[in-house]
């Protein structure tokens, strides 16, 4: 560690022989007199003026470089939530109804006046979150600036490019305090950008830039209650999520606090999109350039002092050149300065409160014990403030606290791997999955690497690298929803048909909820007049052929683990046919199945999973006749609508066909010289809960998009009517599906939804069912942050194209990772 | 002077391990200029030790004797004596590093100065090459310009510089100073890490010498932290750090002058070189 400055002033003769650094104090008063103009004291801003209710308790904002009080804010209460959410609600009545090239001027007109105000901005930043100011001067501040411009090019072309979409309505923001303004941005700017309102709740630490914003949004132009800012505790983030009139939450923040709010807001019909933690892995490989990496090092890690969501801080090092990689590391480290935010020649500032310095020096005193080497470069730190050293600990292994689990500050874990497969195998060996960087100078290593990694972003030869152009968010625990590019603009929009469900369902138990098996309809024989089928022949009527529906997974047909089935009743009342009644064994078993498969099928030819498709519906049609035959006497439709949702069914799988090998990607237009690449890649296994309505047809209109995107599915056919998807079994077997692409599990669709979406490695869970059914799913997905996609017992027309297929279904079967490939070799000449 | 790099032979498998990734030594070169700053004192002490860094050169076909005296003259006292006295640095001998001039105008300058700056330009990156000038050179330090211009790659920059220090380079510059391209940061990067390998691997250590478009005190500064980050103090004197410059020396005194007076200087106010 270099020397800090000390109290002492050297003389110029010291300095010019010891070449130490001294002091460079970034000038805090223009943000001091916005503070003193505001008497220090700050209210909410609501319908475009400040708003101080009295009453409140207040909250002392600090700065956690020096301790200093800046100003003191608000705790806000119900009332102040009810008066922002409705003002934002009035505001949207007009905001959302203008032409798009108005609110394009209003974005256009925020970004220049923050440029305006950028110092100010950057400043005030610094003294209320304790990040260095070469941070946020540098990186957050012209990020901000840069998310609005590239916004309002989105709100000019909402109608061009956003076609069947609208706006939400009004959308509750709840950020946290590591990127206090660039994160509020990432969901304002989509959020207004799309014709949303905004209430936006900031951190409790870091309130004041979220407040100046309003007021800079206000100067320049934005229409009153278009964006409003309250503040208060954790609680009243809550209430805020929770209010019925809000549409939409979109969180930054911890994996505990996006649990929280997912099961908050189960079952209300608002969306939610998450950004939650990470423990992304920086992989450096023996052919990679280790003095770029160990700068990359520094970017990942001991950016922001290591409170980033996406900060690197697990290190997988290829064993022949961990050495000489920590080696050179160490050396780095005992450069790096730590001290006031507000001085110009730091590389790390303060952390935002006591407890972070307290948890974080919990793990890496954890780890010491544990016996692991904790390593970090001697010098002294400022006397008074939260500081803490660059830390890099090495001797764990994959079981320790501090490998598995997010510290959230600045200390590295290092690990080293033999193989490329294996450094994938680390990598991916966490529950989180926001992001990664890889170092080599070997591309088809690069690119292989790249495309394993499950992230929602992975920088080659680089990391923390953003964009407002490349969207942003995660896999696995690290949440769902992207921030920027157009990929996070899906987050503030629903389709034009769709009005917002608010449905009613009650309380639910979440303890006993479909928690029993065989009772909702006894599979005992003997009770109504079972259609004991029979066949002519010749002149006599003999007992046709048994016919046992069996449970379809593995590529085979497979007994139920009951050992019961259940009666499926034709329209006439007769039982027409007994199925297999599937628990959590069959989930279990189909689940396992789909992950063989999906690898796989993933990394097939998008051609080739077209042909198969397509050769579906060649079959399908082979048995268009007794398809529709079979669903007549089941829904008691007439036979002409039974084989016009056959015909439909053929088409909506042509339909799917198609999209094989045309939604894999883009490529992202960042400021990076080099390519930014999206792709859209497989969700997983997918569950999926069909519902009743158009049997066939919304079957196939579930699993094809599902599969046509590479991911494998878990899929219960309609509960009343599921013998159309089991005449899909042939279907599947003669038109070359590998097994355990698609499996069928017959049963009760809130028995077999609860374990398919209580199953840790099913990455989605789509169900169409009850109200009471879609919470349950939507309570039960915060667990593992699993993605959900239910229709809160709203039937849909599953005819109608602009309902049966199109983008949403696309949305909901991929997920994007950004993968970011800095460019460049030739030099000069 | 420091102990003489005696070289360590061609180590080809050494020079084929070399990977530099451009994009990311470029993101690390715009870093250095906005990680560190010095101000007020520090700046001032910093600048007086670039100064002690300066080659002060002149290679135009049309320097003629007294350009040069004035030059060395200016070599020999390069800060005006009553700014450096109310820095109370008037006894601390600075000077620039050296004088450079063309061999032709050597004898003027050994006549203005009793030691000239031994300075021997090769531009050739070849081993063989490097060795027989390095005999060649006998007792003289010998400082090898890599004309990293046109070599095409970061990576040749890096490999270039090993051979260079493999061969016994005692000094390893980025460039005439005349070229089209000539000391950039990222350059300078990639020469230092190499000359850092090189020291960790032999124990020997090599100077480094950027020329070409440092003009002014603010490069300078940033000159001196990128060595110091990247390389440490032990590098920092002119034995191992210099700046191949004309025009800097100007600047760095302007700047010294403002902090003394607190006024901006005239070009008249100081004298010219």
């Amino acid at each position: 560690m270099a020397a800090c400055p000390g109290t002492d002033k050297p003389s110029v003769r010291e300095i010019f022989s010891s070449l130490q650094y001294g002091p460079a104090p970034e000038d805090a008063s223009v943000a001091q007199a916005w503070l003193d103009a505001h008497e220090r004291s700050l209210g909410h801003f609501i319908g475009g003026k400040w708003v101080k209710p009295d009453g409140r308790q207040t909250y002392a904002t600090k700065n956690p470089a020096t301790g200093e009080v800046l100003a003191t804010t608000i705790q806000g209460s119900e009332e102040d939530v009810e008066l922002a959410v409705s003002t934002a609600r009035k505001a949207f009545e007009s905001w959302s109804k203008l032409p798009c090239h108005v609110r394009a001027r209003y974005l256009y007109s925020i970004a220049r006046t923050v440029q305006k105000h950028q110092r100010l901005l950057s400043v005030l930043e610094s003294m209320d979150n304790g990040k260095p100011i070469r941070e946020s001067r540098d990186c957050d501040v012209p990020l901000v600036v840069r998310h609005f411009y590239h916004h309002a090019g989105w709100a000019q072309l909402r109608d061009t490019e956003m076609t069947n979409w609208k706006p939400l309505g009004v959308v509750a923001a709840i950020v946290p305090w590591n990127f206090p303004l660039m994160l509020l941005t990432w969901k304002i700017c989509p959020a207004l950008a799309m014709g949303n309102t905004v209430v936006l709740k900031p951190a409790t630490y870091t309130r004041l830039t979220a407040l100046l914003l309003a007021e800079i949004c206000a100067e320049a132009g934005l229409p009153p209650g278009v964006f409003n800012v309250v503040t208060g505790n954790g609680a009243f983030g809550e209430k805020l999520a929770v209010h019925p009139d809000v549409d939409k939450v979109a969180f930054t923040g911890s994996t505990e606090v996006g649990r929280v709010l997912r099961k908050a807001t189960a079952g209300t019909g608002k969306k939610l999109s998450l950004e939650l933690g990470g423990k992304s892995p920086i992989i450096v490989f023996d052919t990679a350039d280790l003095d770029s990496a160990v700068e990359g090092i520094v970017d990942a890690i001991w950016f922001n002092q290591g409170q980033v969501c996406s900060a690197g801080s697990r290190l997988l090092m290829q064993e022949s050149i961990a050495k000489d990689l920590i080696h050179r590391l160490k050396q780095r480290m005992s450069h790096l300065r730590v001290g006031d935010s507000l001085d110009k020649c730091v590389d790390m500032g303060a952390l935002v409160d006591e407890s972070q310095k307290k948890t974080i020096t919990e793990f890496v005193e954890e780890a010491r014990s544990e016996g692991a080497q904790v390593f970090q470069a001697p010098g002294p730190l400022p006397k008074k403030g939260l500081y803490y050293l660059p830390t890099l600990i090495t001797g764990v292994d994959t079981t320790s606290r501090c490998v598995r689990e997010e510290i959230f500050g600045p200390v590295l874990v290092a690990m080293s791997f033999r193989t490329a497969k294996e450094a994938i195998s680390l990598g991916n060996n966490t529950s989180y999955g926001l992001a990664a960087s890889l170092w080599t100078e070997n591309l088809p290593l690069a690119l292989e690497v790249a495309m394993s990694i499950k992230a929602g972003t992975v920088w080659v030869n680089g990391h923390n690298m953003f964009d407002a152009a490349a969207g942003f968010g995660g896999y696995k625990e690290s949440g769902f929803g992207r921030d920027g590019g157009k990929e996070g603009l899906y987050e503030y929009v629903r389709p034009c048909w769709e009005s917002r469900a608010k449905p009613n369902p009650g309380d639910v138990n979440y303890k006993t909820f479909a928690a029993t098996y065989g009772a909702d309809v006894p599979p005992i024989p003997g009770q109504k007049d079972v259609g004991a089928s029979v066949i002519q022949v010749h002149d006599s009527q003999i007992p046709s052929v048994d016919r046992t529906y069996k449970l379809y997974y593995g590529g085979a047909q497979k007994r139920p683990d009951g050992m019961y089935s259940r009666p499926i009743f034709g329209s006439e009342g007769a039982v027409l046919a007994y199925v297999a009644d599937g628990n959590r064994k069959d989930v279990r078993n189909a689940v396992e199945g789909a992950h063989k498969a999906a690898p796989g099928w993933g990394k097939r030819a998008a051609h080739n999973r077209a042909q198969i498709v397509y050769y579906m519906a060649e079959n399908l049609e082979l048995r268009r006749e007794e398809v529709a035959q079979r669903l007549s006497h089941l829904t008691g439709e007439p036979k002409e609508k039974a084989l016009q949702e056959v015909d439909l069914s053929i088409q909506r799988l042509f339909y799917w066909g198609a999209y094989c090998d045309k939604y894999g990607g883009t490529v992202q237009e960042t400021l990076l010289y080099g390519a930014t690449v999206l792709i859209r890649e497989p969700v997983g296994v997918i569950g999926i809960a069909c519902p009743d309505e158009s049997p066939l047809l919304s079957f196939v209109s579930l699993f094809a998009p599902a599969i046509v995107r590479g991911n494998a599915v878990v899929i219960v056919p309609s509960e009343k009517f599921p013998l159309p998807a089991l005449d899909f079994y042939q279907v599947f077997d003669t038109s070359d599906l590998p097994g355990g692409v698609v499996n069928i599990l017959t049963g009760g669709r809130d028995h077999l939804s609860k374990y398919l979406v209580e199953h840790q490695d099913v990455q989605a869970m789509w169900y169409f069912g009850s109200d009471r059914g879609s919470k349950f799913m939507e309570w039960s997905s915060a667990e593992n942050c699993k993605r959900t996609w239910v229709n809160y017992g709203l039937a849909r027309d599953w005819e109608n194209p602009r309902e049966g297929e199109g983008e949403e279904f696309l949305y909901h079967a991929t997920q994007c990772k950004n993968i970011w490939m800095p460019m460049g070799e030739i030099f000069a000449n | 002077m420091s102990c003489r790099n005696p070289g360590s032979g061609l180590n080809l498998g050494w020079i084929s391990r070399i990977a530099v990734n451009q994009p990311a030594v470029l993101r690390r070169a715009e870093q250095i200029e906005s990680r560190r700053t010095v101000k007020k004192d520090w700046q001032v002490a910093w600048l007086l030790r670039a100064v002690t860094c300066i080659d002060l050169t002149a290679l135009s076909g049309d320097d003629t004797p007294s350009n040069v005296h004035r030059l060395c003259f200016k070599a020999k006292r390069p800060i005006r004596d009553d700014l450096l006295r109310s820095l109370k640095m008037a006894d601390s001998g600075i000077a620039t590093g050296a004088v450079c001039v063309y061999p032709a105008r050597v004898k003027d300058a050994v006549h203005a100065l009793k030691d000239a700056g031994c300075h021997i330009p090769v531009a050739s990156e070849l081993y063989e090459e490097i060795r027989m000038f390095r005999e060649a050179c006998g007792e003289a330090h010998m400082k090898t310009i890599l004309g990293t211009g046109e070599l095409g790659s970061l990576t040749n920059v890096y490999k270039a510089s090993l051979v260079a220090m493999m061969a016994g380079s005692d000094f390893i510059k980025t460039s005439t100073g005349k070229e089209s391209v000539n000391a950039t940061y990222p350059v300078a990067l990639v020469m230092v890490r190499a000359i850092r390998d090189y020291y960790w691997k032999t124990g020997f250590k090599v100077g480094f010498k950027p020329a070409g478009g440092i003009r002014s005190a603010k490069e300078a500064l940033v000159w001196l932290s990128l060595i110091k980050e990247e390389l440490g103090d032990d590098w920092l004197t002119p034995h191992l750090f210099r700046v191949g410059a004309s025009t800097l020396l100007g600047d760095i005194e302007r700047q010294i002058y403002h902090h003394v007076t607190g006024r901006y200087a005239a070009h008249h106010d100081l004298p010219m070189a």
